[in-house]
């Protein structure tokens, strides 16, 4: 990895470890087509990811399915997954993607910046607490209550 | 499109679609619109020869993966091979080859599922020139969703396999020098053996529509692109197919061998590799037949033509039918490469589930050693064709020499002959079309060709653009180094 491209792995580590009831998790280099299946078993999907640029210390974004016409399958965009997912498994997956704020991305080293880190520290405490209550539905509303607590502290 | 001040025209297809990684095709054309020059230039550089020296040498394995997030596991287990070598182990242990070899042969699934349904089946379902906004794998799902679904799935198996025998799906760490770190359980089994039947039907099924397809349009596709060629690839001891481990062979288009099989750490006294100017990637020649000559070809089509034999048994049916096409001599027809592809798929599921029936996978024996050596070299088959590794490593177990000859560049050449016949053949004198275009890429895609992969070397890369008139006066260039 390179330094903060690191965060979305960490971040999925750090879940699997907490072993939340219900939850699955999978961790990859890129997102690929056959994604949309393991994403077309779940109700609600969190894409997690570093961000390079966007709200600090992290964003939360609720996904429309969206066909893509990428010249490439070497790499797909999580809406796209989604929309596999519902074109060819008639999957009604609702998803969302949370963005890390990361900073550098240039060293060749699994080591993240200090803010990076800290970033994902938040976001792990939203994930653990968002997981856990299983209130997907009001994901934007937990993500905005969960902002203004820690700008406050 | 460029349009020069000048007669001559150049157009550009950039990025190339539907392949992995990035290049860049330039056609110049001249005041006639007659094609008088197509090149394939690689864009990227990427430096790992450079950057791996100094790491210490247990870390090549994992560090070379990060060579391409679409064909990591070759390059793991290239490197793992030549630590073997580095490490004095002459012989694995049986669970930790067979462990590797399951590895592969779930990479080699994977890989050619996803070339085939995803980037070439929607040239072959629609036709070279279908609207570009249906013909792409989205289009594909849209028209053949079963299809679609097949190609997903057999994906997903793949990449589960990876999974399990690599210990996890990012930069797995599953061979290290001198073995494995971890065997198969009867779990982990299982799981895989409830997939398998589906597995093997729908190879069947890929094979039959690459068969049929080429068959049935052979007419159109047999000069499409096509040229005699020498072909290369490792073959067993008794001249099966085999993609782990062999010697390395060499044949010319009407199949007679170019040397005998040989050990392939002597790659050098046979095989070497030109610099030139207009491009990133290295062009590899056999050394006996010089620069003109001596290139060759390699991947699916190289080793079922290289090959004596396939020892598995629907596979081995297949390319009789194959090679029944050009009368038991050497196919050279681009096109053909994917049905030789989905050959090797349906080998590969065979070889799948021949190991997940072998104990020796639950063996617990998993890692030798023996003496340590400053040298070593890997070959494999990677899904796109032989891929080189070749490191030496100083007293401190650093890293102090890395040479890659990934499969890709093996291909360079034939790539470069393809797109200038193909250019030549069908835009010259013509209104230029998307389809026409297409057609250029689709020579390309023929290759599966990993574009990120292809460019990894530090040092030397002198880089010119020119633009030439009609003239050939030069009306532009720049040089960078």
């Amino acid at each position: 990895m390179r330094e903060d491209d690191g965060l979305g792995p960490a971040a999925a580590e750090a879940i699997e470890k907490l072993d939340i009831d219900g939850v699955t998790v999978d961790s990859n280099y890129q997102l690929t087509v056959e994604d949309s299946a393991a994403v077309a078993e779940h109700d609600y999907v969190v894409f997690v990811d570093a961000a390079v640029k966007g709200a600090e210390p992290f964003s939360l974004t609720r996904l429309t399915p969206k066909r893509q016409e990428s010249y490439s399958s070497h790499s797909v965009e999580p809406d796209a997954v989604l929309w596999l997912a519902e074109d060819l498994f008639a999957a009604k997956t609702v998803g969302y993607i949370i963005g890390i704020r990361g900073y550098s991305f240039e060293m060749f080293t699994e080591t993240m910046t200090k803010k990076a880190s800290d970033n994902l520290e938040k976001a792990l405490d939203f994930l653990e607490s968002f997981l856990n209550s299983k209130s997907f539905i009001r994901a934007e509303q937990e993500y905005e209550t969960f902002i203004k607590r820690i700008q406050k502290i | 499109m460029a349009t020069t001040a000048k007669q001559s025209r150049k157009v550009t297809i950039e990025p190339v679609t539907r392949v992995e990684g990035h290049g860049k095709v330039t056609i110049l054309l001249d005041e006639n619109d007659q094609v008088t020059q197509a090149r394939l230039h690689i864009v990227e550089f990427r430096g790992f020869e450079r950057f791996i020296q100094g790491r210490p040498y247990w870390e090549a394995p994992v560090l070379v993966q990060r060579l391409c997030g679409i064909c990591p596991v070759s390059h793991h287990l290239a490197a793992a091979k030549a630590m073997d070598v580095i490490v004095g182990a002459d012989t694995l242990t049986p669970t930790a080859e067979k462990m590797r070899r399951l590895m592969h042969y779930g990479q080699f699934f994977q890989s050619h599922a996803l070339h085939f349904f995803h980037l070439v089946s929607p040239d072959l379902l629609f036709g070279f020139d279908a609207d570009p906004a249906i013909r792409n794998v989205i289009g594909v799902a849209k028209k053949f969703p079963d299809l679609a679904v097949q190609g997903v799935m057999m994906r997903k198996f793949g990449q589960e396999i990876i999974k399990i025998t690599s210990g996890k799906k990012i930069h797995g760490t599953g061979a290290i020098p001198g073995g494995v770190n971890k065997n198969l359980s009867i779990e982990e089994r299982d799981f895989l053996l409830k997939d398998l039947d589906q597995m093997i039907e729908w190879s069947k099924g890929a094979l039959d529509i690459a068969k049929n397809y080429t068959v049935e349009h052979l007419e159109e596709l047999a000069p499409f692109g096509s040229f005699d060629s020498n072909h290369v690839s490792l073959v067993r001891e008794d001249g099966a197919m085999d993609i782990y481990h062999g010697k390395l062979r060499g044949i010319d288009f009407e199949g007679n061998k170019l040397f005998d099989d040989f050990d392939y750490t002597n790659y050098r006294d046979y095989i070497a590799e030109e610099v030139r100017p207009w491009t990133y990637m290295k062009f590899p020649f056999i050394k006996s037949l010089g620069t003109d000559d001596g290139w060759y070809r390699v991947g699916p089509l190289s080793r079922v033509n290289a090959c004596d034999f396939i020892d598995t048994p629907f596979a081995e049916a297949a390319r009789k039918e194959f090679m029944a096409v050009t009368d038991n001599k050497p196919n050279n027809i681009t096109m053909a490469y994917h049905w030789a592809r989905m050959i090797e798929t349906l080998h590969s599921i065979e070889k799948i589930k021949e190991l997940l029936h072998d104990k020796d996978l639950q063996g617990t024996d998993l890692v030798v050693k023996g003496d340590r050596r400053e040298e070593g070299v890997g070959l494999i088959e990677a899904p796109r064709g032989t891929l080189f590794h070749h490191y030496k490593v100083n007293k401190d177990d650093q890293i102090t020499m890395a040479n890659l000859i990934v499969s890709t560049t093996n291909n360079n050449e034939p790539m470069n002959r393809a797109v200038e016949g193909v250019a030549k053949q069908y835009l010259s004198g013509k209104e230029i079309t998307e389809g026409l275009l297409n057609r250029v890429e689709i020579a390309i895609r023929a290759y599966d060709p990993c574009l990120s992969c292809a460019t990894h070397a530090m040092g030397k890369m002198p880089l010119t653009v020119e633009l030439v008139d009609s003239d050939n006066n030069v009306v532009d260039r720049k040089s960078q180094n």
